[in-house]
């Protein structure tokens, strides 16, 4: 069977949705992280998928997924430093303690 | 590769350099002397400042990626004095007891993000625009939670972090299809496969996602929520710099996004799409900021409904647009640092943030209900000040246009302008004409929070009045017409 550039762009669409998800629903703030990974990490597949089946001839999809690869390392390194801040002032890493300032 | 193309990014040079000297004396001079850093910080940008006016080179570097243009460069010259006005006004707090040990910290990161606010206004490729961006909004989280001893500052920091990186997601996922789409990151050969190939559904799909994306640094209203929130937890010096500095990035970022790489498309797709945000920002965001009690919170509403304001500048795409947006950000930088001068003056001496704290604050320190009022009536655009010429030009600019529709969105940011005359006007009535038993007593601010208000009193002042500063953006804005090429 042929694998066709579809194959690849709907188990990473339903990642970016399952993202988007865990990122609305989830009370933990490092199940919330982990949300935004899945949703950085799709958004690589759909480059390198880009790159490998319409532009075979060239490099740049490859290229961005490399960077966004970093940017998503730096991101997650530096929220988990905020998180660990946050446990530090209230104990917890639950999202919904985060209340004291709204509206 | 040839190394030469270096010198035609000399700004960004520039600023390295500030930066590896501040953070050389930070590290290598004895624990004596680094009281002075702030001040040494504050001199050397003023000079990278100055000298700015003689780097003239023009052009683009690497292949097309990175461009210096008339307007690229006004438009680093701008952010380049609203950052030295955050830096001379932060000098007090910056050498205050609990920052002392962090302040080499605080200039680094700051000068990081400005960096990285460069790269976003020269970038003509999106790997460099995300970069860019990348640059500008994580070191902004760091000195969001720069208050170690404060919980707000945490909880604004985890906030503005998670979605920063929720934005720039949804913005990368919009750049995968433009580049599925059109097989290049390149914004001029974007340009031409979106004109040569019309507008499909998911190019408008994709669009929807790169203005959510940029919609979320510039806080327009559906993705404005973050905002107050960060705006009130953050250090007031921090809060002042995300107000002006970055927004101001932002907006001229996204001009030349829709206009440069999706201007064909402009009556098809993202015409309407602004129209949208512009009205339901300058609304929501005036809304809001009536019934907020605490003053920081209450500029960040501001700060959004602003915002609504520049991106009529925006939605104008022309040159007089384009002119008017960055007088608009030169004004807006004055105007908003004059009145985050004045509430982290009152705060660093009294603690107090409230808008009913301000209660007779003319009585006590005159000065700073002048400086106050001053900055609120530009705000709200009262004739003699910058803010009422800020307003005038930017509307003017969206008429240029000529659609009824657009003559609809200009009549919808008047009668929005009268509502927030009454909010402005609120703080002025408290500090002039509403008494309370604990006033704020009179107190001396410290020299560089004067020097700093005094600068942004005379700009508040002048820059209106002295016609040549319009004059000569519109000229930049003209040099620069290539930009507008697709949509003529």
């Amino acid at each position: 069977m042929e694998i066709t550039m579809l194959m690849y762009l709907i188990p990473s669409l339903i990642m970016f949705g399952c993202g988007v998800y865990g990122f609305i629903t989830r009370k933990n703030m490092i199940a919330i992280l982990i949300s935004l990974e899945l949703m950085l990490n799709s958004v690589d597949i759909n480059f390198t998928v880009f790159n490998r089946y319409l532009f075979p001839g060239q490099m740049e999809g490859m290229m961005f997924t490399l960077f966004a690869i970093g940017i998503a390392a730096a991101e997650t390194a530096l929220a988990i430093a905020i998180v660990i801040n946050v446990f530090r002032a209230v104990k917890k890493v639950d999202i919904r303690e985060l209340t004291k300032m709204k509206f | 590769m040839d190394y030469s193309q270096f010198l035609m990014m000399p700004q960004e040079l520039g600023l390295l350099v500030v930066f590896l000297l501040v953070f050389l004396f930070d590290t290598f001079m004895p624990k004596k002397s680094l009281g002075a850093l702030p001040v040494f910080t504050s001199v050397l940008f003023g000079a990278f400042t100055l000298a700015n006016y003689f780097l003239l080179a023009r052009g683009t570097a690497f292949s097309g990626m990175f461009e210096t243009s008339a307007t690229t460069f006004v438009m680093k010259a701008i952010l380049n004095i609203g950052m030295l006005i955050v830096l001379v006004q932060s000098i007090k707090w910056s050498n205050s007891e609990f920052q002392a040990v962090r302040r080499g910290e605080y200039y680094e990161l700051l000068l990081t993000t400005l960096f990285g606010m460069y790269l976003m206004i020269s970038a003509r490729h999106f790997l460099l625009f995300v970069i860019g961006l990348e640059t500008a909004s994580l070191p902004l989280a760091a000195l969001v939670a720069f208050n170690k001893n404060r919980y707000e500052s945490h909880e604004a920091a985890a906030k503005y972090m998670f979605t920063a990186i929720f934005s720039s997601a949804i913005f990368m996922l919009g750049l995968s299809f433009v580049y599925g789409l059109t097989g290049s990151m390149y914004f001029g050969d974007i340009a031409a496969r979106v004109l040569a190939g019309g507008n499909s559904v998911l190019l408008i799909t994709a669009l929807a996602f790169v203005i959510a994306g940029v919609g979320f640094k510039l806080s327009l209203v559906p993705f404005h929520l973050w905002t107050a929130d960060v705006y009130q937890g953050a250090p007031t010096a921090v809060t002042s710099y995300l107000s002006v500095i970055s927004k101001g990035a932002a907006a001229y970022a996204f001009l030349i996004i829709l206009v440069q790489v999706f201007g064909s498309v402009y009556s098809a797709a993202w015409e309407w799409m602004l129209y949208a945000l512009i009205v339901l920002t300058i609304t929501l965001g005036n809304l809001f900021a009536i019934r907020q009690r605490n003053i920081k919170r209450f500029l960040a509403f501001s700060s959004i409904s602003q915002a609504g304001y520049i991106m009529l500048g925006v939605v104008a795409a022309n040159e007089l647009g384009l002119a008017s947006l960055m007088f608009y950000v030169l004004v807006y930088i004055v105007s908003n640092l004059a009145a985050f001068g004045v509430v982290s003056a009152i705060e660093n001496y009294s603690g107090k943030v409230s808008i009913d704290d301000y209660n007779g604050l003319y009585k006590t320190n005159p000065r700073l209900a002048f400086t106050m009022m001053l900055a609120m009536f530009s705000l709200a655009g009262i004739p003699p000040f910058a803010g009422f010429f800020s307003k005038f030009f930017i509307f003017v600019g969206a008429l240029e246009t000529g659609s009824v529709a657009i003559y609809v969105l200009v009549l919808i940011a008047l009668i929005n302008t009268i509502v927030s005359l009454y909010y402005y006007l609120l703080v002025v009535k408290a500090m002039f004409i509403r008494q309370d038993d604990c006033i704020i007593p009179t107190f001396k601010s410290a020299c560089s929070e004067r020097i700093a208000m005094t600068a942004c009193t005379l700009g508040i002042i002048l820059i209106g009045i002295a016609s040549c500063i319009y004059t000569f953006l519109v000229e930049a804005a003209n040099a620069d017409n290539l930009i507008f090429g697709l949509l003529k």
